[in-house]
């Protein structure tokens, strides 16, 4: 009697067009916890006067944009959860606890309960494991998630009910260069979009991360006293415009190949390598970006930036 | 008047694996019983502080200091969570990380404290703390790393910190939790397969112990941005921790050094070393960088109304204040503009000079100046200024052993009775008037630098 393997499995599925997974959207999610500490949910303890609106705003946009939208899970990769060796994957069902940012616990002390979808984080892992990257999954109970991972997953959707799949940022761009990192989460994003498709679900991914990364060193009294933001330099407003019009006009080839400078020279946060990877799982799109905000939090550039693949899939 | 010090000093490592597997590695074993032999060092010293300044706790708004008395909570590392958990609830001194922070802010720096439940303490703390203190015997502080800092911000963190272990006369224990050479593999490896990551990353930190261990702590400092450059791999910390301790110890080349261990963590070069203040040695310096004692570097990011720097240019310059019998000084308030001290007492009297929200280090005039340097009025807000100039006031007070609740007699200064009284007349109800000096409150023409407000005090000790 004939037995097929995990590997046939796969092709099966893959030859069945009705089981393959797919990806319904990419986003740019950035996570700075003032976006939080400005909605005033329930779940984190300080209370705010608004502030952000822009990128607020922006948020609601891309939630509005996407509510017609069916998937199953959200796949985030976190520049705050910083590996160095190897990428990690958040590997048990559920997390529950309190997260204070160590940066600014002044606004984001969020109690948060997530679930996570083990299976997938594990197929991802594993395809992983297979091309060659060091990989691991955290099943340690007691691991808090970090704050970015839960800024972007609650502006995202704040319902939390969608289970997640959480990846580490593997700094190996401060062990290497932009370039191997670039290459790794080239590498990444490809592993990631197969394991999606194998999976059979439907899913959003998004990359919680800035742009333009250099911040005030300096608190105002009121943090969401809005007189106070605005871009640290109009050199990082320059390249924020530049990597925003890429996205906008379906240039993201470009994005990947100015990466390099990108990063040096605006201090950006692609430095974790999630733009990347992002750009990887959608395959580097050639199709237009929704810019559904773009703001500043104490100085650092963020843009809230949708890919509708959802609108440009083959028919 | 109280003479704290520093009764030893240490470079401990950061990563869990001292804590949760030091069985699994020879070399992890023996950084643990450094730690161990270093924990006995720290009882004997009969230290009632320890001081750590963590590269794993990066910051951006300046340095964040721990606060809460006692948190408790359960770390887990982001990269080696499969070793397990760590348990904690340390006992923090938050009385001296509050004077600390008000030191910090005195000589220009960006700083505050940070009190909150399950707050995330590093695993570099937590590690140190875990094993340095098993007991919890002994209150400890933590100070965060900034991101940003360079020497001279550094430098003063830790000459701030110093002013207050003076100040309170403890004997203290100065730590810093750190790698030497920070490159880890990037792979999983079995434990008895680790070892230094490269031949040059072993050689120079075998240069940094060589110098550590000769006590030539202020050589390491002044090396720290070759050091960073050579075997340092690019994380949000450079290689600061070096500045801060060096400061601590008065910037020595002749302390007594040696190292307990040294060995790899995952690649990473780790040592526990120990420097005590006894002298050895001629302690002659290889290089020279200026000294500094405030921070004056650029903060003003946000800068509008609140952050608008008076052109000393134009004002009246700046001296030294006058040492006298009886005299009282202090870093912690603005240089006088003439020849005279920041007080003097006579008896259990103290009259203090007329004072003004100018603030030290910086010559920042919070609530902004009444003018520019051509003389253009400007908006300004009393109340701020107010609020500046009872800060100075009991800086110089306490600088003397009192207090401001020993104040008894003010005599107030206003530029602009009609705009100004109200505002001031708010703060001082907050302030002073909930102590309850006698006061009168005169409106003049012009004070020597562009502020609204000053005031003349006589306090008692």
């Amino acid at each position: 009697m004939y037995i097929p393997s995990a590997y046939d499995i796969g092709n099966i599925l893959l030859a069945c067009n009705m089981a393959q997974g797919e990806i319904v959207a990419g986003c740019l999610a950035p996570h700075p916890p003032h976006l939080v500490y400005a909605e005033n949910p329930e779940q984190n303890e300080p209370v705010a006067e608004g502030g952000w609106e822009q990128l607020r705003w922006g948020y609601e946009r891309l939630r509005e944009s996407l509510k017609d939208v069916d998937y199953d899970a959200i796949v985030i990769l976190s520049p705050h959860w910083q590996t160095y060796v190897g990428t990690h994957f958040l590997g048990l069902e559920n997390f529950q606890s309190l997260s204070v940012d160590p940066v600014f616990p002044n606004l984001f002390r969020y109690h948060y309960d997530m679930n996570v979808d083990v299976d997938l984080a594990k197929q991802i892992h594993d395809k992983a494991h297979s091309a060659g990257l060091a990989v691991k999954m955290m099943t340690n109970p007691d691991f808090r998630v970090d704050y970015g991972t839960i800024t972007t997953g609650h502006m995202f959707r704040p319902e939390w009910d969608k289970p997640l799949v959480v990846i580490s940022s593997n700094r190996s761009r401060a062990y290497y260069s932009v370039e191997v990192m670039q290459e790794m989460m080239v590498e990444l994003g490809r592993v990631t979009r197969e394991a999606i498709i194998e999976s059979g679900k439907k899913v959003v991914v998004l990359a919680s991360n800035s742009l333009s990364h250099r911040h005030f060193t300096t608190e105002s009294e009121i943090p969401e006293d809005m007189s106070k933001e605005h871009i640290t330099s109009h050199a990082m407003h320059l390249w924020d415009m530049r990597i925003i019009d890429y996205m906008k006009t379906g240039q993201c080839q470009r994005i990947i190949d100015e990466m390099p400078e990108f990063t040096e020279q605006a201090i950006a946060e692609t430095d974790g390598g999630a733009f990347t990877w992002l750009l990887s799982t959608l395959e580097v799109p050639k199709y237009p970006a929704i810019l559904h905000g773009y703001g500043t939090i104490i100085g650092t550039g963020n843009a809230i930036v949708e890919w509708p693949v959802y609108r440009y899939k083959e028919a | 008047m109280s003479t704290g010090e520093i009764v030893e000093s240490f470079v401990v490592p950061v990563h869990p694996h001292t804590v949760l597997a030091p069985d699994q590695n020879e070399g992890w074993g023996k950084l643990r019983q450094a730690y161990d032999d270093a924990a006995q060092i720290i009882k004997d010293s009969e230290a009632d502080l320890l001081i750590i300044y963590s590269t794993t706790w990066p910051s951006i708004i300046g340095h964040q200091l721990i606060s809460d008395p006692n948190p408790e909570w359960v770390m887990v590392d982001h990269d080696f969570h499969e070793l397990g958990s760590i348990h904690y609830s340390f006992n923090i001194d938050a009385e001296f990380a509050a004077l600390w922070d008000a030191e910090s802010k005195a000589r220009g720096l960006q700083s505050r404290c940070v009190n909150y439940h399950g707050f995330p303490i590093d695993v570099g703390s937590v590690v140190a703390l875990t094993l340095l203190n098993p007991d919890n015997k002994i209150p400890a502080v933590i100070v965060s790393s900034n991101v940003y800092a360079d020497r001279s911000e550094t430098t003063v963190l830790a000459k701030a910190c110093k002013e207050v272990v003076r100040k309170t006369g403890r004997k203290a224990v100065a730590i810093t939790a750190m790698s030497l050479s920070n490159r880890m593999f990037t792979e999983h490896i079995e434990p008895e397969n680790d070892r230094i990551h490269s031949l040059k990353d072993d050689e120079w930190n075998q240069k940094i112990l060589e110098f550590l261990s000769a006590g030539r702590l202020e050589d390491v400092g002044q090396l720290s941005r070759t050091i960073q450059q050579q075997i340092r791999v690019q994380k949000v910390v450079n290689f600061k921790p070096m500045w801060w301790l060096s400061a601590m110890n008065d910037n020595r080349n002749d302390l007594t050094g040696k190292v307990l261990a040294y060995e790899a963590i995952h690649g990473a070069g780790c040592a526990v070393v120990n420097l005590n203040p006894a002298h050895s040695g001629f302690g002659d310096k290889e290089y020279d960088e200026d000294d500094v004692e405030v921070f004056s570097g650029e903060r003003g990011v946000l800068d509008t109304i609140n952050t608008v720097e008076t052109d000393q240019s134009d004002g009246p310059a700046l001296w030294e204040p006058t040492e006298a019998e009886g005299s009282v000084n202090t870093n912690s308030a603005p240089k006088p503009v003439g020849a005279y001290p920041h007080a003097r007492k006579v008896g259990d009297l103290l009259y203090l000079s007329g004072v003004g929200p100018r603030q030290p280090g910086t010559n920042e005039i919070p609530g902004g100046p009444i003018h520019d340097s051509n003389g253009n009025a400007l908006d300004y807000d009393i109340k701020a200024q107010t609020q500046a100039v009872v800060d100075n006031i009991a800086r110089i007070l306490e600088e003397a052993g009192s207090s401001i609740n020993n104040v008894l007699d003010v005599t107030s200064f206003l530029i602009d009775m009609d705009r100004d009284f109200k505002g001031y007349n708010e703060v001082w109800a907050e302030t002073l008037g909930k102590v309850g000096p006698t006061r009168t409150t005169l409106a003049i023409r012009a004070l020597p630098t562009p502020i609204a407000v000053e005031m003349k005090v006589i306090a008692s000790i």
